[in-house]
């Protein structure tokens, strides 16, 4: 394939992502939403839902199932408090936590505020102003140490534009950009909540992904972002900020592997029947217009492969698992059970071979054995 | 998991109703139980917002702190948990006996402690957090606090820890313990749900348990177990309730966030009764009384060292203490582990199928099969048992029995069907086996290769003796001036 048939097989691939979404804008990526693409990558509905930029939401809210999450406004406003009191006064709180942490010398402290350029500005345009002063002042070497406010990122999803905006990057004397993350759980005695502390840095890994794209795209070394984040948290039960470095290598791995594969979409895509479409068709109200019904047999043209942490990370979840549990799939009892059954795909499958009645395929005699020798101890005791 | 707990999951979504795991309880379960139910404000660390406690079930305490971030409103809550905790825990401390030790001073145990229930995991975890920020507080000088407040840390905190132990029953956490006695037709994950838990393993009568489970998880009609709020109540009810009193600091104001938490907490309050009664139907399994055993005898110690005067716990624990505690626990996973398989044929069961265990019938016995010569003749019996279970055991791997607990036998070897065994411990001095220690052809046995033998403790330098590749002697604890200032926001 020479360069132009592949832009033109691009081109086709994002218009047939287009007709897929119907007449409304591709539902944009932020940082949490593609941290969370790795959460469960062998799902094909959810990558070509996503790939789309389909609102996963809306569309499990009209199919009747929908999405059990809600954020609960106390802890927004936790957040948005302890975010203002990082940033207070030009970040003063944040650069005394540099200094302490990354030994930052005091005199090269410096605060610009990338999103102070005036009006409303638009994604792409405030994209592009924060690439010209990172440009220049990655070319301006090892020069003053500052941090970099309210930056403006972009990286490709499946071919589609995803802008994100980190907290704040700091860019530091030894010439490396350091991205800073705040979150407002708490971090007791040197101890976070695991799940919390893993998602930050998956958050985090997506930010430097981005900025190592940019630095490249300007022609500066991406090495010059650090995989080492600076996360800031209140500390003990305090509201008092203090920052640590957590590495995000692993997670880094994990997205470049994730954003490799979406791009890979087109081959998934391309096995849907033609004329497929999610969309909901809403009318001037916004009230979709789309009979559920119909909207579900779309939705079911996409294989899913369900598994329990889906409830905790995909709006569709709830329709999923009642898909998985209409077809009595092993995946409802969660990765344990299905691997302590050595991948049998059905419950009925897997009763038939521990009472005997169905025959083991291939491959299956070990499973099978086990599986009936447990049933005739489980009559035998229970 | 274990194969046969995958099966009885899907025996479970097959039948819509739970299955046993479990023929006998396996943790002590006390006739008076204090049931702790915790909420916490969203988005905070340890920021409690109320509270449902007692020890009867008709007459649950309700606490509320009906501004969660006024620091003086939480002390007061922690002052008022006290209340209600404290004398529970003092009651039990009256009552001892006196254990006697060979080779030691005897001891005085309380002949019971207290049991803290709360629903999952997550409650355990804020009782530590909460133990983690009072046990500092100081009754004098700035930010003064009631005296109960730190005493109370000290005690939620000696829970929290207990906890960590397997197989003690200080602190027991509802879905946990739920979970080790049923199998349910869904995951683990949604097993964290109590409701739902509950539901599949006692459904209202007409329904099933997949049907109960799937009604569990609408938050309006069960709301969470909590720590955490359902976000659609905090927005709708609950933040215009704090901001009512926020405005006005009206008793009137306060009794709306009283009444907001309480309809959140009744449901769970009567859900955790019906989850003890479900335990209380289980007989409890054989190990349970040494296990609660060793809970009182810890309960005591921590009761004396309190009434000595003793520093609170440090946030950290030290070289040697992290290394002993690490041995401690260690200790307590493979003699909970063992004791639970002994107790229980339905645990024994994953042990058989993997091939560490396996039972049979004795086909045949040579009881007064000796070995050595002279003073140095011992009992060394052989027993060969047929079993259809799959052993995987090799030659030499000690064995222990459910039925003769205070023997140990030696794999000798397997030949088809037939395990020959030797007993190798347990047997006694004569040179002649009494009658029925030796098991005879025709009787049913079980052999493993779990012990539950008593360990010595880890042997460990003295605190003051941390050699310095692990940082050396740890400093003497002062309580340090700014501990009781430390902010709670």
């Amino acid at each position: 394939m020479n360069k132009d048939e592949a832009k033109e097989r691009r081109e086709v691939d994002l218009d047939r992502l287009d007709r897929l979404r119907g007449a409304v804008p591709p539902r944009p990526h932020d940082a949490r939403a593609i941290a969370a693409l790795a959460a469960n990558p062998g799902c094909a509905r959810r990558s070509v839902l996503d790939a789309a930029g389909i609102d996963k939401d809306a569309t499990a809210t009209h199919l009747g199932f929908p999405a059990p999450f809600g954020r609960s406004p106390f802890a927004i406003t936790r957040g948005n408090a302890f975010e203002a009191l990082v940033k207070e006064s030009g970040c003063a709180e944040l650069l005394r936590l540099l200094r302490e942490l990354l030994g930052l010398p005091v005199a090269e402290a410096a605060y610009t505020d990338l999103g102070d350029i005036g009006g409303d500005p638009s994604a792409h345009l405030r994209h592009a102003h924060t690439r010209t002063l990172l440009d220049r002042a990655a070319r301006d070497g090892a020069g003053a140490g500052t941090l970099y406010d309210h930056p403006l990122l972009r990286l490709e999803i499946a071919g589609q534009s995803a802008y994100l905006e980190p907290d704040v990057v700091a860019f530091l004397h030894g010439g490396r950009f350091h991205i800073v993350e705040i979150k407002s759980f708490a971090v007791i005695d040197g101890q976070a909540e695991p799940d919390k502390a893993a998602a930050a840095a998956r958050q985090a890994a997506v930010y430097v992904l981005a900025l190592k794209t940019m630095l490249e795209e300007l022609g500066h070394d991406p090495g010059r972002v650090a995989h080492d984040v600076v996360l800031v948290c209140p500390e003990n039960f305090a509201n008092r900020p203090a920052a640590a470095l957590v590495d995000v290598r692993r997670q880094l791995a994990v997205l470049r592997r994730q954003l490799a594969r979406m791009t890979r979409v087109g081959t998934l895509v391309d096995a849907l029947p033609p004329g497929l479409t999610f969309d909901l068709a809403p009318g001037d109200d916004g009230v979709p217009g789309r009979p559920a019904a119909e909207l579900r047999e779309a939705v079911r043209a996409v294989e899913a492969r369900y598994a329990p942490d889906c409830l905790s990370t995909c709006d569709l979840c709830f329709f999923c698992r009642d898909e998985a549990a209409g077809q009595e799939s092993t995946d409802l009892l969660g990765r344990q059970v299905r691997d302590a059954l050595g991948g049998v795909a059905t419950v009925g499958e897997a009763l038939g071979l521990a009472d005997g009645s169905r025959e083991p395929g291939e491959g299956q005699e070990e499973i099978a054995r086990l599986l009936r020798l447990a049933d005739r101890m489980y009559a035998e005791l229970s | 998991m274990s194969t046969l707990a995958a099966l009885a999951r899907l025996r479970a979504l097959r039948s819509g109703s739970a299955q046993r795991l479990a023929t006998v309880r396996h943790c002590h379960l006390s006739d008076r139980p204090m049931v702790l139910i915790p909420l916490r404000l969203a988005g905070e660390a340890a920021a409690p917002l109320a509270a449902m406690v007692g020890t009867d079930p008709d007459h649950p305490r309700l606490l509320v702190v009906p501004q969660p971030r006024d620091r003086d409103l939480r002390f007061a809550f922690a002052a008022e948990l006290a209340e209600v905790m404290l004398p529970y825990i003092e009651s039990l401390q009256k009552a001892t006996e006196t254990v006697e030790r060979r080779g030691a001073e005897p001891y005085e145990r309380c002949l019971d402690a207290p049991q803290l229930i709360v629903p999952n995991p997550g409650a355990a975890a804020f009782v530590r957090l909460l133990g983690r920020s009072t046990r500092f507080r100081r009754a004098e000088g700035p930010f003064a606090v009631h005296p109960s407040v730190p005493l109370l840390g000290r005690w939620l905190t000696f829970f929290g820890q207990r906890a960590g132990y397997p197989g003690s029953s200080l602190l027991l956490s509802a879905t946990e313990t739920l979970s080790a006695h049923w199998a349910t037709g869904q995951s683990a994950l949604e097993d964290a749900n109590l409701a739902s838990l509950a539901g599949w393993i006692d459904p209202p009568p007409g329904s099933t348990g997949a049907a109960a489970a799937k009604e569990a998880e609408d938050p309006l009609i069960w709301p969470p177990a909590g720590p955490a709020t359902d976000p659609g109540f905090d927005a709708e009810v609950l933040a215009p309730a704090i901001r009512a009193y926020e405005e006005t600091r009206s008793d009137q104001a306060a009794e709306r966030v009283r009444a907001a938490v309480r309809s959140q907490l009744e449901p769970t309050w009567r859900l955790m009764w019906r989850a003890i009664g479900l335990l209380a139907a289980l007989p409890a399994g054989q190990g349970c009384a040494g296990r609660w055993e060793a809970d009182r005898a810890s309960f005591t110690s921590f009761a004396a060292q309190i009434a000595e005067g003793a520093p609170p716990q440090p946030k950290r624990d030290g070289a040697v203490g992290a290394a002993a505690r690490l041995a401690r626990m260690e200790r307590a996973r493979a003699s909970y582990d063992a004791q639970r398989a002994y107790d229980d044929p339905l645990v024994m069961a994953g042990y058989r199928l993997t091939g560490e265990a396996f039972t049979g019938t004795v086909v045949s016995a040579e009881p007064d099969r000796t070995e050595g010569e002279g003073r140095g003749r011992k009992l060394r019996p052989l027993v060969t048992v047929r079993t259809t279970d799959p052993v995987r055991l090799a030659a030499g791997t000690r064995l222990g029995t459910p039925e003769r607990r205070g023997q140990q036998a030696e794999l000798v070897a397997i030949e088809g069907e037939h395990v020959t065994l030797k007993i190798v411990k347990g047997m006694g001095r004569g040179t002649t086996a009494t009658p029925g220690a030796v098991p005879e052809a025709g009787e049913r046995v079980c052999y493993a290769a779990l012990l539950d033998e008593f360990q010595p403790p880890a042997a460990l330098p003295a605190p003051e003796e941390t050699p310095w590749t692990h940082g050396g002697p740890p400093p003497e604890h002062e309580p340090s001036e700014d501990e009781p200032e430390e902010e709670w926001s």
